[in-house]
């Protein structure tokens, strides 16, 4: 094998760190659509570009002087708002349809806040600095910038905070009530139409949190939103809906699947890679299911 | 019965005739009236999955563009060496004659033709074991892997694009270029039209609305499904990959990402299209093409900087509150028309139930 990566065992561990730092930052991402396609049974293609926006306003505030780091608790904020509107002004309508209906929906969202996104920040890709340095490890074999070590702590952080909100507090068990079966909360006198609203609000406010922290660890840029939406959803499907360490598990796998991918295949076929990765395990389902005689539902 | 076959007779040859003579009558819009009959096959050949069989593709993308790279490939691969003409400028230094250019695009399309459906039948089996959003979510992950593995191979021109040879600088008639690719694309549409046609009044039809309908049932009834949908794909694969090898050739130029796998542009077009004419129907993508077509460049010009947004919001309109199309309007207001014979109690009992 003639791959730098074999020769140096230090950039395989470079990767790895790497790659399990940015999957955590994934799993975040697809926690947010896992809750929303169990509650309401919808596919979010504008995920991704919820998340970029949610890294835009981390990055507006880094440019009025304040430092991004504050973009984890102002951006969820902004984007909690975002979110719940996005639902009084489309999504409610598509959430009892079809499924497809609601890929198309939200396709055409995307393209909207992606539009709307260039006209306003510019098609250039941008950065927040964090100042935070880096860490040395190995005699300085391995270099870890501090922000993806934070954004991986704020990112369990949330995770953890909203796994407790989700067991303890009203909404939560309203939401997870909704979820199980939205005909009975709705007799037993819960208010589905605001529990909708609120889980589409707690996505969209995830996808900010993980955008502030992309906006210090990675690139933003207007047309980069569909990855994320496909990551998420390649996320879910292996995790499955509603199962929380596996999406945690295999957000990191495939963080260190798409650092190993950059290395071993280049830089321009990371992207193709991860869409790559997304048909070959729909497929490998569909073998193993077919099997049964049974389909992905 | 006559009668009604008379009038579509008057129909289809007015038609045909106004396509034949409008690149004279708007000898200004033949580019336009070029992608107007494109646009159509790539929607009619859309609704034979999405409509018909119910398999919602956002992969039909993928075998228009490989159509495209292949006739470019292939028109310049027969002459000339084609690393070298992507490389740098070939353009300039090789130059098609006349008969080298002609054969080079007919072989071209021939295989832009076939390479697809063959590639459709291969991975026709793995994905379209694949049902609803599953299928709709592959078939768009495997378009945008395409243009992304496409824009990082170097022999066709990787990142920087791949220009498409240029018309023949001999043929002086500065018109003969537009109505070249505009009656290439009339009679791909014309033939694209009667086959679909053909399956409209063929078991085929029937065969792939069971499996719109209901895919279990359809299969306890015998028919092997996985067949008919692959075949379905391989028909929409080879006509797909026959209009991105006329888009190729009348663009110039051709992008991996932006013009071949143009998943953000064609790739939803075609979807669009033929939600607003009517999934499912014969007419409704003919329809919903035209409209989409004149309202796109009507609009596009005035509203310049902004158009993605409008496309954006026509989507989400078309799709929320008009997702049976015009047909389906049309045929909700007069059910007559279509040949449809409504049960007055039946109907009642229906609005009851509901």
């Amino acid at each position: 094998m003639d791959f730098l990566i074999f020769k140096a065992p230090m950039l395989m561990v470079q990767a790895s760190l790497d790659g399990i730092l940015l999957g955590i930052l994934f799993a975040l991402i697809a926690y947010g659509m896992a809750l929303q396609w169990g509650v309401m049974n919808i596919i979010n293609i504008a995920q991704g570009d919820l998340v970029i926006l949610g890294g835009y306003i981390a990055y507006t505030i880094y440019l009025w002087g304040i430092h991004p780091a504050w973009g984890v608790i102002i951006s969820p904020i902004i984007m909690f708002f975002v979110g719940w509107g996005l639902y009084k002004l489309v999504i409610n309508k598509v959430v009892d349809r079809d499924l497809f209906i609601s890929i198309l929906a939200t396709f055409g969202i995307a393209i909207v806040f992606q539009q709307l996104m260039n006209f306003i920040f510019g098609a250039d890709v941008v950065v927040a600095q964090s100042e935070y340095g880096t860490t040395m490890l190995f005699d300085n074999s391995v270099t870890l910038p501090n922000s993806k070590i934070f954004s991986a702590f704020i990112s369990v952080l949330y995770a953890i905070a909203l796994v407790i909100y989700m067991r303890k507090s009203k909404l939560g068990r309203a939401i997870r009530a909704t979820a199980q079966n939205a005909r009975a909360a709705k007799i037993l006198g819960v208010d589905t139409e605001k529990v909708y609203a609120a889980t589409f609000g707690i996505n969209a406010a995830l996808c900010g949190i993980a955008g502030a922290l992309i906006s210090i660890t990675l690139t933003l840029h207007p047309y980069v939103g569909l990855p994320y939406t496909v990551r998420s959803f390649m996320i879910v499907i292996v995790a499955g809906l509603g199962n929380l360490p596996a999406v945690a598990v295999s957000g990191m796998g495939l963080g260190l699947f798409e650092e190993f991918a950059d290395y071993i295949l280049g830089t321009e076929f990371r992207i193709g890679a991860v869409f790559l990765l997304l048909v070959l395990i729909l497929v490998y389902r569909r073998f193993k299911l077919s099997r049964k005689r049974e389909y992905l539902k | 019965m006559e009668k009604v076959k008379q009038k579509d007779l008057i129909l289809y040859s007015g038609l045909i005739i106004l396509g034949l003579a409008a690149p004279y009558l708007f000898s200004a819009f033949k580019v336009q009236l070029t992608y107007l009959c494109v646009l159509i096959v790539l929607a009619m050949t859309w609704n034979l999955q999405g409509g018909e069989m119910g398999y919602n593709t956002f992969g039909n993308i993928l075998f228009y563009g490989l159509g495209m790279y292949l006739t470019a490939s292939v028109q310049v691969g027969m002459f000339f060496p084609l690393a070298e003409w992507t490389e740098s400028g070939g353009e300039k230094t090789f130059v098609h004659t006349t008969a080298q250019y002609f054969q080079g695009i007919g072989v071209g399309l021939l295989v832009a033709a076939i390479i697809p459906t063959i590639i459709a039948g291969a991975i026709g089996y793995a994905i379209l074991g694949l049902r609803g959003h599953y299928f709709a979510i592959c078939t768009l992950g495997l378009g945008i892997a395409a243009g992304e593995i496409a824009g990082g191979i170097e022999i066709i021109g990787a990142g920087q694009g791949f220009t498409t040879p240029p018309f023949p600088a001999e043929i002086v008639d500065a018109e003969a270029r537009g109505k070249f690719f505009y009656f290439l694309s009339f009679v791909l549409l014309i033939g694209t039209f009667v086959f679909v046609k053909y399956i409209y009044g063929s078991r085929f039809r029937l065969i792939l609305n069971a499996i719109r309908d209901n895919e279990d049932k359809a299969e306890a009834m015998g028919i092997q499904t996985m067949k008919y949908k692959i075949v379905g794909w391989m028909c929409s694969a080879f006509f797909c990959g026959l209009a991105g090898g006329i888009m190729g050739g009348l663009i110039g130029y051709i992008d991996s990402t932006d013009v071949a796998f143009d998943g953000r542009e064609m790739g939803v077009f075609m979807v669009l299209m033929a939600i607003l004419g009517g999934k499912g129907t014969l007419w409704g993508p003919v329809i919903g093409a035209t409209l989409f077509h004149f309202f796109k460049e009507g609009l596009w010009t005035l509203i310049l900087g902004w158009q993605y947004v409008a496309l954006g919001v026509l989507i989400v309109v078309i799709v929320v509150y008009f997702p049976e199309g015009l047909m389906g309007w049309l045929r909700e207001k007069y059910p007559e028309r279509f040949g449809e014979v409504i049960d007055e109690k039946d109907r009642k009992a229906q609005v009851e139930l509901k």
